[in-house]
């Protein structure tokens, strides 16, 4: 009936297995320690294969990416082009690191909540705090549950 | 959702009305057409009423820009068609001062300037993604779905009745938002059509909050009267109008009109929807869809085009498109037609040609179809013609493995066939689309944008128009939101 047209391009066809974070990587994980010697034979042996997902993310369709721009958390470890992995769906606790909006921008900050009070805190003294009041447009994205840094 | 379309259509294979219409559809024959129809539960007293709920996201391609770009919020926001055409979805906002779907961009230039409108080409992979997201999240609470569209999907909820569906659907609108960034509104219902109904009013009534139960009698009754019998699921404008001279404007008045009556005018799909209103459901939930018996890509060029060359490689990428989806599907194709056209809006010569080919054994070969489109081109084209649309159409598809050869036929070539096609597949699941490709595809993507990154090339004159569009957030590295 409905000839209100499907749209085939993207429409995922199969209901059962939407795969939202397609970024599987397998390493081979050894099941040894690593000496710098002669390799023991037993090394031949490859247990299993290694999903950097499965470490790093709980809930892949609430899971987003976001590349860090600023300095403003440097504190926390959180460097300037560095990998933010955010969860949508956890609520944030007194001291996440939070991916939120204020007034119409992203900002990542530390989301520190306390007498009902919210404040947003840099992890970097040249940074400002930003204290949640009356009127601000205000809302937690996510999140931020791991730093990716490339140490090259 | 909204209609006006994308890359390649692929003609269902079948509607859902047409398709699946269990035992309801010949069982109703034999209910009396006495009015008011009978109540719901007094029919299906062997199995439970099933419930349906129809989630569907608000402005899902609008709602997905402004997930990644929060000062769209509260502002009219647009995205328009391939080819940055017309209207395809529009918010609250630009719905209030004016904006309809379908609208051409290049007639709101001024509504777009006063209200500073915030107008985005369409960018499928973001959509695509956010979809899949929805879906996800939306499986976590039934356990039986069926994605009816980008942004709609029904929702067997039919061991919940004992719950407080409202408040579950709810939850449900709570979770996707949170999870997502997507709103959306959920219609429930004793059938899908009764659930679209219920949906649709959610939306309108800014009270529900989203979501509207319409398994109760009284408010399906409230509700249908209300209720055009031109926006019941399934009713086009040709039905309406015939509905109309039967005096049936409203849903109520369709529900409870004289069902072989309705049947006699609008066929057994009719017939259908009008049991569906009066809570008697004919249209199951599909979980899996068929495959489809034929696929189409074909496109609007974003100039016009001049050259055999330039419409060879065209057309080499919607055969690359097209054999992608026949090899997802695992059929092989026996029948390619190949279509180029003129703008018919357009003074100057008009042409429209097509050709051909049949394969004797079936194939899935992105390099044997574009060898043979390439072929049918060089006969059908035509000096000093503006093209501005060509396309492909692969038919007769039968299951790949089925394929049968004759005693010409290469069967080595054909298994040569089907490895490199794996591979090549295999190449570009991991590494991204066209990483690998046809060299008859040539050197640009197929949709470049503004922020695509491989923007070094230029565009050659067929692709699409896409000046407005946004990164692709979800899906390549490169496109990241930024954020301090």
């Amino acid at each position: 009936m409905p000839s209100k047209s499907r749209n085939d391009i993207v429409a995922p066809t199969r209901a059962a297995k939407p795969r939202a974070v397609k970024t599987n990587v397998h390493l081979p994980f050894f099941g040894c320690s690593v000496s710098c010697g002669f390799p023991s034979p037993a090394d031949d042996y490859i247990e299993k294969k290694l999903d950097l997902n499965e470490y790093l993310i709980d809930k892949p369709a609430a899971t987003f990416f976001v590349r860090v721009s600023g300095d403003s958390m440097i504190g926390a470890g959180i460097h300037p082009d560095d990998l933010l992995i955010v969860d949508r769906s956890k609520e944030p606790k007194n001291k996440s690191i939070v991916l939120a909006i204020v007034n119409g921008d992203f900002t990542v900050k530390r989301y520190m909540c306390r007498g009902g009070k919210i404040i947003l805190k840099a992890e970097n003294p040249a940074h400002a705090d930003i204290a949640i009041v009356d009127g601000m447009q205000f809302e937690v994205v996510g999140v931020c549950t791991n730093v990716i840094h490339n140490l090259k | 959702m909204h209609k006006c379309h994308p890359q390649s259509q692929v003609s269902p294979a079948h509607s859902p009305c047409v398709a699946s219409a269990p035992t309801s559809a010949q069982d109703a024959s034999h209910i009396s057409n006495a009015m008011p129809a009978p109540d719901a539960s007094s029919i299906s007293n062997l199995a439970p009423t099933p419930i349906f709920a129809l989630v569907d996201g608000n402005s899902f391609y609008c709602s997905c820009e402004r997930v990644f770009n929060p000062s769209l919020i509260n502002q009219p926001v647009i995205v328009l068609s391939n080819n940055d055409g017309c209207v395809i979805s529009r918010t609250d906002e630009a719905k209030a001062i004016g904006i309809k779907m379908g609208d051409p961009l290049h007639l709101i230039g001024d509504i777009i300037r006063r209200h500073r409108v915030r107008v985005y080409s369409s960018n499928y992979a973001l959509y695509g993604d956010m979809s899949a997201r929805m879906m996800t999240t939306l499986a976590q609470f039934t356990p039986e779905l069926e994605v009816y569209s980008i942004d709609e999907a029904f929702l067997s909820l039919d061991g919940f009745a004992n719950r407080d569906l409202a408040d579950y659907a709810r939850e449900i609108r709570r979770v996707v938002r949170r999870d997502t960034g997507i709103p959306t509104a959920i219609g429930i219902g004793p059938t899908k059509v009764l659930a679209k109904v219920a949906n649709r009013a959610a939306k309108k009534n800014k009270r529900s909050g989203g979501v509207l139960n319409l398994c109760d009698r009284a408010a399906q009754d409230s509700v249908l009267a209300e209720f055009a019998a031109a926006d019941v699921w399934g009713i086009g404008a040709r039905s309406a109008a015939k509905l109309a001279r039967m005096g049936v404007t409203t849903a109520l008045q369709l529900r409870d009109a004289d069902v072989d009556a309705v049947q006699k005018l609008l066929t057994i799909v009719g017939r259908r929807i009008v049991l569906e209103l009066r809570g008697q459901s004919c249209l199951a939930l599909e979980m899996v869809q068929e495959d489809r018996k034929q696929i189409v890509s074909s496109k609007s060029f974003g100039r016009p085009v001049y050259t055999l060359d330039d419409l060879k490689e065209a057309v080499a990428n919607y055969v690359t498109r097209a054999c992608e989806k026949l090899r997802r599907q695992k059929s092989a194709c026996h029948t390619l037609s190949v279509f180029v056209q003129t703008n018919r809006f357009k003074d100057g010569p008009q042409y429209y040609n097509s050709g051909t080919i049949t394969f004797g054994a079936g194939t899935a070969s992105t390099v044997r179809m574009i060898a043979a489109t390439s072929g049918v081109l060089e006969t059908i084209f035509r000096d000093g013609i503006e093209y501005k649309k060509a396309g492909v159409i692969l038919s007769d598809l039968r299951p790949a493995i089925a394929v049968e050869f004759s005693l010409f036929d290469d069967q080595r070539q054909h298994s040569q066939d089907i490895k490199a096609m794996k591979v090549m597949d295999a190449i570009n699941a991991r590494m991204g689309r066209d990483t690998l490709k046809v060299g008859a595809c040539g050197n640009a993507s197929a949709n470049t944008s503004a922020s695509s990154g491989a923007a070094n090339t230029p565009a050659p004159a067929w692709t699409m128009k896409a000046a407005m569009r946004t990164p692709c957030y979800t899906t390549r590295w490169q496109d990241l939101l930024q954020v301090g």
